[in-house]
């Protein structure tokens, strides 16, 4: 078992740089390597990556591993999952981490079960036990409604991250670090899936993610028409609309724009709540925000339990002389 | 087709209703909310079934718990399945998504032959959303994750995927499994005739021995990892809750308010 050291994170790179949420990882995994007194190293797998290894470096990590093979350009779970294995059962990592996104939700799992080990999807919280060294690793369950803590009895200690639970150290260029480069022999007669068609589904106006104020929606909005009246709040705010789960599974907007434990987890400075119950699988989403404001016809509802500011009524009624008073406030 | 269904606390119980038993590390049922199939192996029911619809074809329906209420995991052979296995018994209990995802690989291999596996994207009470790749792993077959539609042409399956920024249409081999999305869209409503024909299905039922399933590894003794603890996150309920005699005066109100409280930028 002593064979199994260090924290290693999957590492991600988007438009030629490291990933926030790689970053993040590398912050977060830098203060649980430096609890063991062991390294930190950063995984990066792809096309033409190499030149993005010292900037793993500047952000907290010992030795990056690079592998780059034209096969790995595009991430795919039948090519990625055998080359990751292959590096990992070279570098033995005592705790691995991935994102919670579209690739962690992916390889991790699949992973875990090639590697035949524990793995905890959605941590937002990793802590290492003082006693027994092992990683705690604390995610919400039923929907948000409860939290966990787990223990895995296996190495590696494989957990995926929630975004924004853990923070980026500050950039620095003179850290030093080494860089490992390893090839892998892909098969491409192994790989039995295809990319047939990959499109960037953009949404007009800010990214929900960066988004400073953002202005969700709920079943309770009735339709498109309602949402454009949020549309109009967040432009006079310089934020972003999201919504729950039903608007986006109504069609009323597109699906990119859902909040949730199955959508994006954005920590925005101010949250506007129109007509949202307040259901866990959308607080998930959203309780990492600054200040919470609630508009819900229901003097119940579970929104105001977490909500910092709250109005109770139609918000049809009460929306458009709110967005007067804030239009008055910015012309002063 | 095989489509893996999950019996579980009704995740729309208002979380006034939520209440847990510390000491066991369990949720206690909240009374008057009837268990449900996970909503999200409900779509994958629903994923199964319009492939069925087009191109025909048999879909197994396999759910894995104890205290299964036939009410509740017949609900999918009353929009349209085939057939039912219950995995059920005592020993399957307080299980992991290891010890799950090799128990329903033992399933499905006793079952034989199939072209498509069909999960939930992941359960809606522990979402962990590791046993449909895991069954895969286990089964040596390609995974497909977050399906937001599924066709089948020419002996393959072409999936959609429903990801943070992007549309990914994937192309797979067969035998595959597909886990599946909300994105895919509203799961059919039984009908008459479906609730009919469900009442008069037989579910067949496989105690882990009939899955050749070791006693070490089946359940709470198959597990990999180990809850040190599950509690109820104390939320700070300091709400101010702002009036106003009228809607309009309510709106300024709030607005104010937050202006006072510096919350604007300006």
């Amino acid at each position: 078992m002593d064979t199994y050291k260090g924290v290693t994170v999957f590492g991600e790179i988007t438009e030629g740089k490291l990933s926030s949420i790689t970053r993040d990882l590398l912050g977060g995994g830098r203060t649980l390597a430096d609890q063991l007194h062991e390294e930190l190293s950063c995984l990066l797998f792809g096309h033409e990556v190499s030149g993005v290894a010292p900037e793993a470096i500047a952000y907290g990590a010992d030795t990056v591993y690079v592998v780059e093979d034209a096969h790995l350009k595009d991430y795919q779970t039948d090519t990625y999952t055998p080359a990751v294995a292959e590096i990992l059962k070279k570098i033995l990592p005592r705790i691995l981490l991935f994102g919670q996104n579209d690739i962690g939700r992916d390889l991790a799992p699949r992973l875990a079960f090639r590697l035949r080990t524990g793995l905890s999807t959605d941590c937002i919280d990793l802590n290492i036990d003082p006693e027994s060294k092992l990683l705690q690793q604390t995610r919400p369950v039923y929907g948000g409604n409860a939290l966990t803590t787990v223990m895995c009895q296996t190495l590696p200690q494989m957990a995926t991250v929630r975004r924004k639970t853990m923070s980026s150290l500050v950039r620095d260029d003179t850290r030093k670090g080494t860089i490992i480069t390893f090839t892998v022999i892909i098969n491409p007669s192994t790989v039995r899936t295809k990319i047939v068609n990959r499109v960037k589904q953009e949404s007009p106006g800010i990214k929900l993610e960066d988004a400073p104020v953002i202005v969700s929606g709920g079943r309770g909005i009735g339709g498109l028409d309602g949402f454009k009246l949020l549309e109009e709040l967040a432009k006079l705010l310089r934020g972003a609309v999201g919504a729950t789960r039903p608007p986006c599974d109504s069609g009323w907007v597109p699906a990119t724009m859902q909040i949730g434990l199955t959508g994006k987890v954005v920590t925005p400075e101010l949250y506007f709540a129109i007509a949202i119950s307040g259901a866990s699988q959308h607080l998930a989403g959203c309780f990492g925000a600054k200040t919470i404001v609630a508009i819900n016809r229901d003097p119940e509802a579970n929104i105001f339990n977490v909500a910092h500011f709250g109005a109770v009524g139609d918000w049809k009624q009460i929306l458009p002389s709110f967005i007067e008073k804030v239009k008055e406030f910015g012309s002063k | 087709m095989i489509v893996c269904c999950k019996q579980i606390l009704d995740p729309e119980a208002p979380p006034a209703s939520f209440k847990i038993d510390s000491s066991t590390h369990t949720v206690i049922p909240p009374p008057g909310f009837p268990p449900v199939i996970s909503p999200f192996d409900l779509n994958a029911v629903e994923a199964a079934l319009r492939i069925k619809d087009t191109l025909g074809g048999k879909i197994t329906v396999l759910s894995l718990g104890n205290n299964l209420l036939s009410e509740v995991v017949k609900k999918p052979l009353s929009m349209g399945a085939d057939e039912l296995i219950l995995l059920e018994d005592e020993a399957f209990g307080g299980g992991d998504s290891w010890s799950t995802a090799y128990a329903l690989a033992m399933a499905i291999k006793k079952i034989g032959t199939y072209d498509i596996i069909f999960c939930g994207r992941q359960a809606a009470d522990w979402d962990s959303g590791q046993v449909g790749p895991g069954i895969a792993e286990l089964l040596e077959i390609p995974s497909i994750t977050l399906a937001k539609d599924v066709d089948v042409v020419d002996g393959k399956a072409r999936v959609g995927r429903a990801l943070d920024d992007w549309y990914e249409v994937i192309e797979t081999q067969l035998p595959a499994l597909i886990t599946v999305s909300n994105e895919l869209g509203e799961p059919r409503y039984p009908t008459m005739k479906g609730i009919m024909a469900a009442t008069k299905k037989q579910p067949v039922r496989w105690k882990p021995a009939d899955i050749g399933l070791e006693p070490a590894k089946t359940g709470a003794a198959g597990r990999w990892t180990r809850i040190v603890k599950l509690f109820q996150p104390v939320r700070e309920a300091k709400c101010e809750i702002v009036s106003g005699d009228s809607a309009d005066e309510l709106g300024a109100n709030l607005a104010t308010k937050l202006r006072e409280a510096k919350v604007f930028k300006f």
